[in-house]
């Protein structure tokens, strides 16, 4: 075990990866002589050359492209987009090649590309260094996506994505890159895709979240604990596929979910986790299924702190599930 | 030496058309056709390096592609095939850049390109099994038109135009990257050129180099979008010079000029020289598919004057005026094809369509229980509901 931060978990995995498998390369924006801008990358050129490690043109369509062609032809390509807030410039390539080369060939081609962004807001980035774009990748047959919290979560997932033979979106909380540090396991570690990590136990709400939120449901929990409310915390960590299993067993244990994210409310990720309970729970509940999200506006600069879903906002919910 | 100088054959005959455009070493210049088929003198076989076998081997593909495009045309009408987009007119360009090619080779076509299927070695019968979606379909009736294959080294094309060039483009580097001698031809329209993809594939590969050749089908339409209206540039061939690459235009229509320009590109490429632009300029005899009328927006008149330069024709003629076929071997050829087409068409009449279940296949390697789910769905559906089959 070794303290790591988030961005130095995700670069330790990448290193682990590339030793191992040399058909593992990164390719993206200033990724090489620079490191990446939140240094995930750095060392990597020194040790693996400009062949494994690829500076690109400032070009996404091109970045994820080129990746799906190169996974095609054997390699476990890692993309990555600098900001999700210009993964959109890359969408075509996304939607209608990364997630549809296995189907439009019957399976003769595959793309086991892994698309590295950062994700959400609470640095002051603004409208184009913020956003949450993940349920429309969500929405993509063909597509995983993940979305770890910890930084160990954030070096066992990255592995298993890699590893994978499906196309991986892989969101990187922005914000946790340089403020979360823990033990983290040296060497081989890896997260299976597609499950839950029960966070905090407890009975009476069930905060259902993924992402640098899990963090202020942490706080919201520890708070309502004060209250003599407990709450349940459930990190998702993987959106495609999520894990009914862990969901359904905690609305069942509470009755009251909260659902939680920073995406905008509005078909965002959280209303798939409530039809789904509303499908196959509704008699288990015993309040209204919650959502707090951010507002369906762009991502405000000024009032981010309001916008998100923070701590205060995640309490005022677990109340009101609870008849407060 | 640029691609038109190593063809020192031609170079006589390429002045049937001159444009004015940027050359690659800066000043301005001579934009060269490269024509083979062209001039009132034809070069002998021997000439130009091409063996009788090779040019029958084209010229039959050439053939077989405009034989077996008429049939799927009429299953299209008869409903047996969803929707096609056919090669009326523009077989030299598919058979020309193919035979230039090796089969480790790998392509990544558009969705008009029977004569690359076919010179590429797909038998008729799968051919047709994919277009009618048969049960022995090998892409499963999970789209139209398209075929691909990973013992062909064809790469089924996306419908969104452009977007296989950086595909092609990251193909090629992983195969810069193990060390492989293979090179990657990427087929797109002239609409194509106006996408990002193009030009950030374009830009992408004259960074790094990898082994890969882009041609331009410049068939002029993109359904009804005639070229003048897609771009300002008086030739295609000259956005190469854009990214530090060279661009060559050749006669589309001539089969020999692109056989020997693609060659003349690949075999440079494959020894490591950086990527080519290859326009070739052609015309859509045809419709863009079978859900489009081109009387809407193109005259009788303009078709007919290109139906004078028809590649198969042209073929023909210069086979028959250098001795390498007689009037009576095309017109055994031509029956013998007939017969092969129509044979397999008859065939692919009786089989049925695939399992419906096949919906669920190839979305991932191991579905998530939502797909899993679903599926379940469907199977206790079918049991209670018609399923119209193919």
């Amino acid at each position: 075990m070794t303290v790591m931060t988030f961005a130095k978990a995700i670069n330790d995995a990448l290193r682990y990866e590339m030793r191992r498998d040399e058909r593992v390369v990164v390719l993206g924006e200033d990724i090489g002589v620079n490191g990446g801008v939140f240094r995930c990358t750095e060392h990597l050129l020194a040790e693996f050359g400009p062949s494994r490690v690829i500076d690109t043109p400032l070009s996404e369509s091109a970045i994820i492209g080129v990746a799906i062609g190169m996974a095609m032809n054997g390699l476990r390509p890692i993309a990555e987009i600098q900001f999700s807030d210009f993964i959109y410039g890359g969408f075509e390539q996304l939607v209608s090649n990364l997630a549809k080369v296995r189907y439009r060939s019957a399976s003769h081609y595959f793309a086991p590309v892994v698309v590295r962004t950062p994700v959400g807001g609470g640095v002051r980035g603004g409208m184009y260094h913020s956003q949450s774009p993940e349920a429309y990748f969500a929405h993509t047959a063909g597509l995983k996506v993940i979305i770890p919290s910890t930084p160990s979560d954030a070096k066992g997932l990255l592995l298993s994505s890699i590893r994978n033979d499906d196309p991986v979106i892989f969101f990187e909380p922005k914000r946790l890159y340089h403020s979360m540090k823990e033990d983290v396991p040296e060497g081989e570690h890896t997260v299976p895709l597609g499950k839950a990590r029960l966070v905090r136990e407890g009975d009476d709400v069930s905060v259902i979240t993924y992402g640098a939120t899990v963090y202020d449901s942490l706080e919201a929990a520890e708070r309502a604990a004060q209250e003599g409310v407990s709450v349940e915390v459930l990190d998702l960590r993987s959106l495609v596929p999520y894990d009914w299993d862990a969901i359904s067993k905690s609305v069942k244990k509470t009755g009251r979910p909260v659902i939680v994210h920073e995406a905008p409310r509005t078909a965002g990720f959280g209303a798939e986790i409530a039809a789904t309970i509303a499908e196959r729970e509704i008699y288990s509940l015993e309040a209204p299924i919650i959502r707090v999200t951010g507002y369906d506006t762009p991502y405000p600069l000024v009032h981010e702190r309001l916008y998100l879903p923070n701590p205060d906002r995640i309490l005022e919910a677990v109340r009101r599930s609870i008849g407060q | 030496m640029g691609l038109a100088e190593s063809l020192p054959f031609v170079r006589t005959r390429v002045r049937r058309k001159l444009i004015i455009c940027n050359r690659i070493d800066g000043h301005w210049g001579w934009y060269e056709f490269i024509a083979v088929l062209g001039g009132k003198v034809l070069p002998d076989p021997e000439k130009i390096g091409v063996s009788s076998d090779d040019l029958l081997k084209m010229y039959k593909a050439m053939v077989l592609t405009r034989v077996l495009d008429r049939y799927i045309l009429r299953l299209q009408r008869m409903g047996k095939v969803a929707l096609y987009a056919e090669s009326l007119g523009e077989e030299a360009v598919e058979v020309g850049v193919t035979q230039a090619l090796q089969p480790r080779d790998v392509v990544f076509p558009t969705y008009r390109e029977l004569g690359i299927y076919l010179t590429r070695g797909v038998p008729v019968a799968e051919i047709l099994d994919r277009m009618t979606c048969t049960v022995d379909d090998p892409l499963k009736g999970h789209e139209f038109a398209i075929f691909g294959d990973k013992r062909f080294n064809i790469v089924p094309a996306p419908t969104p135009v452009s977007t296989q060039i950086p595909l092609a483009v990251g193909y090629a580097m992983a195969a810069k990257l193990k060390g492989e001698k293979m090179v990657v031809l990427t087929i797109f329209g002239d609409g194509a050129t106006s996408k990002g993809d193009f030009h950030e594939g374009l830009n992408f590969a004259s960074v790094h180099k990898p082994p890969v050749v882009f041609v331009c089908r410049n068939n002029q339409y993109a359904i009804s979008t005639h070229i003048s209206k897609q771009t300002g540039s008086s030739t295609i061939a000259q956005k190469a010079v854009a990214y530090g690459l060279e661009g060559v235009r050749v006669d589309g229509n001539d089969v020999l000029a692109v056989y020997l320009t693609t060659k003349a590109a690949v075999d440079r490429i494959r020894e490591g020289a950086p990527p080519v632009l290859i326009e070739a300029l052609t015309y859509r005899m045809g419709a863009h598919t079978t859900s489009d009328d081109p009387k809407r927006y193109r005259t009788e008149d303009e078709t007919q004057s290109w139906a004078k330069l028809d590649p198969v024709s042209r073929m023909r003629d210069y086979l028959i005026s250098k001795g390498v076929m007689d009037e009576e071997a095309d017109s055994v050829l031509r029956s013998e094809v007939e017969r092969e087409v129509a044979a397999e068409v008859e065939k692919v009449l009786q089989k049925s369509g695939p399992d419906p279940l096949v919906i669920f296949e190839d979305v991932y390697s191991d579905p998530p229980w939502t797909v899993l789910e679903q599926m379940e769905e469907l199977k206790r559906m079918i049991g209670i509901q018609r399923v119209v089959r193919r």
